[in-house]
């Protein structure tokens, strides 16, 4: 590698290397016609390319790679859910994405900085105490921790008893981390693209087209496609995208607003988050801080920022680090979170045969998708479904038997 | 901030209200099977235009019906729900003939 990295250095031409494949005519046919080109729907094009010979793939998207809520989530990855399906489920993507900068020969700036969420109040002491015993039987790393820990954890966080809200205690997730979202997106697509799979951006699914109770094609802007099978991975349109297919999911979208301050030198290592001020908070490696809370409190399909909601959203933060009264806001935006009854994905098989369902990603989509790239790929190329993804069906909302996530997701991410 | 007019207080502030959710029609849960009543529980139309959803006013705990569009969140009209209700629907009656046939 040093080799080769000053052979580079000494060159008199440095040609533009093409990461993914040029856009040209869609073919007839695929074996797979994947609607999403976000992180879920390239990794699962990789999954299939990579592990289960299937390269005959279009990944259609009628914006551009990783422009949705790939672009727009704020990169946390942590596996301290409550549900032992939930934590065996991310547990797995949170191990696969400690290799994936290897696996891709590609940085996506994966730190392991923890996560610390914060409890001020006695409920949330027993729901964290809870949290943690499920996490440790599940080798996942999470413990309660004192008021002199997280001191230590987090020296600028405001944590005298005067606060309005003041710290009681904290659940330590040791393996909570940080990656870059756009180079995941762009390791997934790369490595996809390198096997054979078409990316087509500005291609938007206008239909799908079914054929006694089988996906056989989709309608887009540039034309038909027929197909195998069809991967609806589009977060934040799912209810639409899965009315094509004649199918309703429980699902309600609404807007997350979020911002990033002007960068500091690093002043805070682990992520850290409130649900009781509604509020979550990290460094990036630039030095800025990165501020998110809860949804919008309406539904809305729209990236509009709100005045209230930002406010809301500085007056948490303050509540916890009042060092950031001086900061500026840099950047602000909103993503569409498709909401699920009880925080947790759907995944797999739906009414229509050889149609999938990738959806109901809410809050919590970017750090399953390693996981959810493989499992899923697992089930469409086998016709099986992996039993890490066996209790997100669909189904589960006909048999009342819902993986109930709220508590740990609320406001955590 | 943004304004939503109450029938009964007229225009407040969107802060005062709370969102509670698509307006459906109910199933009679006495006769409807399980499946569809997971259907109507569970499965909203998350329609993108315009819809009509249930609204209340916090601090007078007003319920009424708000026809909102979902992908501009303009506001076409707002109208008590005695518009769509012409009789009271009594739950708690329901529940007590039930227990009594148990």
């Amino acid at each position: 590698m040093p080799f080769g990295l000053l052979k580079y250095g000494l060159r008199k031409h440095y040609p533009a290397q093409h990461q993914f494949t040029p856009s040209k005519e869609l073919k007839k046919h695929y074996d797979v016609v994947i609607i999403g080109a976000g992180g879920h729907g390239t990794s699962i094009a990789y999954n299939l390319a990579k592990y289960h010979g299937i390269s005959d793939i279009a990944i259609i998207d009628k914006g551009y790679l990783g422009g949705g809520n790939t672009a727009r989530n704020t990169a946390v990855i942590r596996s301290n859910y409550l549900t032992a399906e939930g934590v065996a489920f991310y547990r797995e993507s949170v191990r696969l994405y400690q290799g994936l900068s290897n696996e891709f020969d590609f940085n996506i700036m994966m730190e392991n900085r923890g996560q610390l969420t914060l409890a001020h109040s006695d409920a949330a002491i027993r729901s964290f105490r809870w949290r943690a015993e499920v996490n440790q039987h599940l080798g996942v790393r999470s413990e309660l921790v004192d008021r002199n820990t997280i001191r230590e954890l987090v020296p600028n966080l405001r944590i005298s008893e005067d606060a309005r809200y003041p710290v009681l205690a904290g659940l330590w997730h040791k393996d909570g981390a940080t990656a870059r979202h756009d180079a995941v997106v762009w390791g997934y697509a790369r490595g996809a693209c390198q096997r054979g799979v078409e990316l087509h951006q500005l291609t938007e699914a206008q239909g799908i087209e079914i054929e006694q109770g089988q996906a056989v094609g989709v309608q887009t802007n540039r034309g038909r496609i027929s197909c195998g099978a069809v991967v609806q991975a589009v977060a934040g349109a799912s209810s639409n995208v899965a009315k094509m297919a004649g199918l309703q999911l429980p699902i309600q979208s609404f807007p997350l607003q979020a911002m990033v301050t002007q960068p500091y030198k690093p002043l805070l290592d682990p992520h850290v988050s409130s649900p009781h001020v509604h509020v979550y908070v990290h460094q990036t490696s630039r030095g800025e801080f990165v501020i998110g809370g809860g949804s919008d409190p309406y539904p809305l399909y729209h990236t509009r920022a709100t005045l209230d909601q930002k406010e809301k959203l500085a007056g948490s933060v303050l509540e916890l680090f009042p060092f950031l009264a001086q900061a500026r806001v840099l950047r602000q935006w909103a993503g569409t979170t498709d909401m699920t009854p009880d925080y947790s994905p759907i995944m797999g098989l739906s009414a229509v045969k050889n149609y999938f369902l990738d959806a109901g990603w809410g809050t919590w989509g970017f750090k399953a998708t390693p996981i959810c790239g493989k499992t899923m790929a697992e089930l469409i190329a086998t016709g099986r479904v992996p039993e890490l993804i066996k209790p997100f069906s669909l189904e589960r909302f006909y048999r009342f038997e819902q993986v109930n996530e709220a508590g740990a997701t609320a406001a955590s991410h | 901030m943004k304004q939503l007019c109450c029938p009964l207080n007229g225009l407040r502030n969107i802060s005062e209200f709370i969102y509670g959710g698509e307006y459906h029609d109910v199933p009679d849960y006495r006769s409807c099977s399980p499946r569809d009543w997971s259907e109507y529980v569970f499965f909203p139309e998350n329609k993108a235009g315009w819809v009509i959803e249930w609204w209340c006013h916090l601090p007078t705990s007003y319920w009424f019906l708000v026809e909102r569009n979902t992908v501009t969140d303009e506001i076409r009209r707002s109208f008590p729900s005695s518009d769509l209700y012409q009789e009271r629907v009594d739950f708690s009656r329901a529940q007590t003939r039930e227990k009594q046939s148990e």
